[in-house]
């Protein structure tokens, strides 16, 4: 799960971690109280989505008046933004951040993630502020300074004197802001279970501060039980809202561009039937896992879901049946059927646990556009040849 | 032969009489599973399907030499359980909890290595020694005795690819599903070999996700240590970026992670690469027929 900014700030500023003073706005009028509220003279107007390079595409401005702030914010709030991360569609802003602007000397990247080779949070810094940091690592990653963090010993003074060495900060009072700056975001990255955070840029000031000028956050969805205040910022206008409608049902959902809707059991599955349709000649229009209790009530939402999808002209449902068996599935495609209207051609491959008695099911059920698959191989080609008009 | 487990090696069920514990239990069990007890808090003294079930994992350890443990227990306490495990001397523990907290895995992954104790999983189907010992829940018919050695992130390709190997007239030595977390037990590294030791697996099936860099870290040792021949899937080619698919660990962060970067490092190492699950039985076939 991602925050927003003004987010990851006020859980920064819970634990000491400079930021700018900031106010979050969702109209003209607050945006301009809120840039009262700070005093200015300087303000910078921030839309609030969840996608880096907002300022590139225009939605981050400063503003050295309150006239201009109320211009700004009436520009920016309600803009469809498009970043490199949104996609082509964009995002529609509904949130702005206002922020003191900051004196800026110059710029770092400074990020915590989870290393998986390591299997320990690693702090991430470059003096390459405000770059994307994937072009940094291919171009010149000797720019790039990787601190591992051993949770068992926690941040040592090493850690911090690595970093401030490697960042080329000799200055005494800037080492010992720098170091304190990062040992304050691992606790917040251990603390809130954050599955990364990155700043960038993070600033150092005239005056040899260091401020988060910018503050991205993602949580690990498995421990959002323990965290309510992190689970509580959730922004589900953020998240597409078949996703969402899909995870309320146990199923794992994501849209494609392509023609075939998939419904699998299992995730490796899932994407294994996607690559098998676009080997053959198709096109997945989505990864759907109904996971591993797939029962009518699951099947009919994933029909639903899948149909939502005006691209789709044809289904494919891929089940390995394990633990669960076929003939129930079986049943339940066929009540499913009946609860929502099925009107593409449906592939069914049913496999493992008794997959000769749901063939008999299906068979029996005289389901006008349904066609039985033998294996997934055959299934697949035949869900191209259903999408083709076949 | 097998690798890991086999139908001597005695297992505890944590989180023995909750009902994932007890059913799977029941079919591991059935399937010849020497299952010796199993551990449940405040339930210790008691008999469930026929076996004693303890307070801690080390009374367990202690009166039945169980040398493995079968995890059950619900996301928030598998931490505490795998470190439990450790500590009491188990020597290999099968997580099939999912959503366990990836801080949690991190802590109890480093403390079982400190301890000496191998985990497989979180997340998992579990390992199965065909014909001979299943902790998991996988459908055990499915796997039938044979020569190929199966690994895979993924439970249901699992299923599909030790279905089609048998249906191509092979089986099954051992299968180990390792789960598509972001940090996990057993990978492709550590178990490939035991598969090149192992005199009764002929030929390995390595099944791949995207995310995250194991399968290159498995090319690379391939090239170097194995003599057996591999047929390796990867799933994901046709994955959007920066999208989680169904699994946490299988996500392509900008360029890194996409499976077409591990199918080429795999193929240069001299693995037989498929592009679809649906042709795994058939290479197998292909190169045992070599």
């Amino acid at each position: 799960m991602n925050v927003h900014e003004y987010q990851a700030k006020q859980i920064f500023a819970e634990y000491g971690v400079p930021t700018p003073k900031g106010i979050m706005a969702e109209t003209v009028d607050a945006a301009v109280e809120a840039a009262k509220e700070l005093g200015g003279p300087i303000w910078v107007v921030k839309a609030q989505i969840h996608a880096g390079g907002r300022g590139l595409g225009g939605g981050v401005k400063l503003a050295k008046s309150l006239d201009e702030v109320r211009e700004l914010a009436d520009e920016i709030l309600g803009m469809t933004l498009v970043t490199h991360q949104t996609g082509p569609e964009g995002k529609l802003v509904q949130k702005l951040y206002i922020e003191d602007g900051a004196d800026i000397k110059d710029e770092f990247y400074l990020s915590v993630i989870l290393d998986r080779k390591l299997e320990m949070p690693l702090i991430m810094a470059s003096t390459e502020g405000g770059m994307n940091i994937e072009d940094v690592a291919e171009k010149t990653p000797e720019k790039i300074i990787t601190v591992p963090v051993d949770p068992t010993i926690g941040f040592q003074g090493f850690h911090g004197r690595e970093l401030a060495f490697g960042l080329g900060i000799t200055d005494k009072a800037e080492q010992k802001n720098i170091i304190s700056f990062a040992q304050k975001l691992y606790k917040v990255y251990m603390d809130k279970d954050a599955e990364m955070i990155e700043i960038n840029p993070l600033v150092r000031t005239g005056s040899g501060e260091f401020l988060a000028l910018d503050g991205k956050m993602g949580f690990d969805n498995s421990a959002l039980y323990r965290q309510p205040e992190i689970a509580a910022m959730r922004d589900l206008s953020e998240e597409d809202p078949d996703e969402v409608e899909a995870a309320k049902y146990g199923l794992s959902y994501v849209a494609l561009d392509g023609e075939i809707g998939c419904m699998v059991n299992g995730a490796g599955l899932a994407m294994g039937t996607m690559d098998t349709i676009n080997h053959m000649g198709g096109t997945p229009a989505n990864f759907l896992d109904v996971g591993g209790s797939a029962n009518a009530e699951t099947v009919s939402k994933g029909f639903e879901i899948i149909l939502k999808n005006p691209n789709v002209k044809a289904i494919f449902v891929n089940i390995f049946g394990g633990i669960v068996r076929c003939d129930r599935i079986a049943n339940g495609i066929i009540e499913a059927t009946k609860i929502t209207d099925v009107n593409v051609p449906v592939v069914v491959r049913l496999d493992g646990t008794n997959a000769p008695e749901a063939a008999e099911i299906l068979k029996n059920a005289n389901i006008a556009n349904l066609i039985v698959g033998d294996d997934l191989g055959d299934g697949a080609a035949k869900a191209v040849a259903a999408a083709k008009g076949e | 032969m097998s690798i890991l487990v086999n139908k001597d090696t005695k297992v505890i069920v944590q989180g023995f009489t909750g009902k994932e514990g007890t059913f799977h239990a029941e079919q591991c069990l059935a399937y010849g599973t020497n299952i010796v007890g199993g551990v449940t808090p405040n339930k210790g003294g008691q008999v469930h399907l026929d076996k004693p079930v303890f307070n801690t994992v080390a009374e367990a350890v202690k009166a039945t030499g169980a040398t493995v443990s079968m995890i059950f227990v619900p996301p928030a306490f598998v931490g505490d359980a795998v470190m439990e495990a450790a500590e009491a001397g188990i020597e290999l523990a099968v997580i099939i909890t999912e959503g366990a907290p990836v801080k949690d895995m991190q802590a109890a992954k480093a403390y079982a290595t400190k301890h000496g104790m191998k985990t497989i999983g979180p997340n998992c189907p579990g390992i199965i020694t065909a014909e001979e010992c299943k902790i998991g829940i996988m459908p055990g018919s499915i796997f039938k005795k044979g020569n190929v050695g199966l690994i895979s992130k993924s439970g249901t390709l699992t299923y599909e690819g030790a279905n089609q190997v048998c249906n191509e007239g092979y089986g099954i030595t051992t299968a180990v599903g390792i789960g598509g977390d972001p940090i996990i037990g057993l990978s492709y590294k550590q178990i490939l070999p035991m598969f090149e030791a192992d005199p009764d697996t002929e030929c390995i099936v390595m099944i791949g996700e995207i995310g995250g860099d194991l399968e290159i870290q498995a090319a690379k040792l391939i090239k170097e240590q194995i003599t057996k021949p591999v047929v390796a899937f990867i799933a994901g080619q046709t994955a959007p970026k920066g999208k989680t698919m169904g699994h946490a660990g299988a996500i392509v962060s900008g360029s890194a992670g996409t499976a077409k970067e591990k199918m080429d490092a795999l193929e240069a190492a001299g693995v037989k690469v498929v592009v679809s699950p649906a042709e795994i039985g058939k290479a197998v076939k292909e190169v045992l027929s070599k």
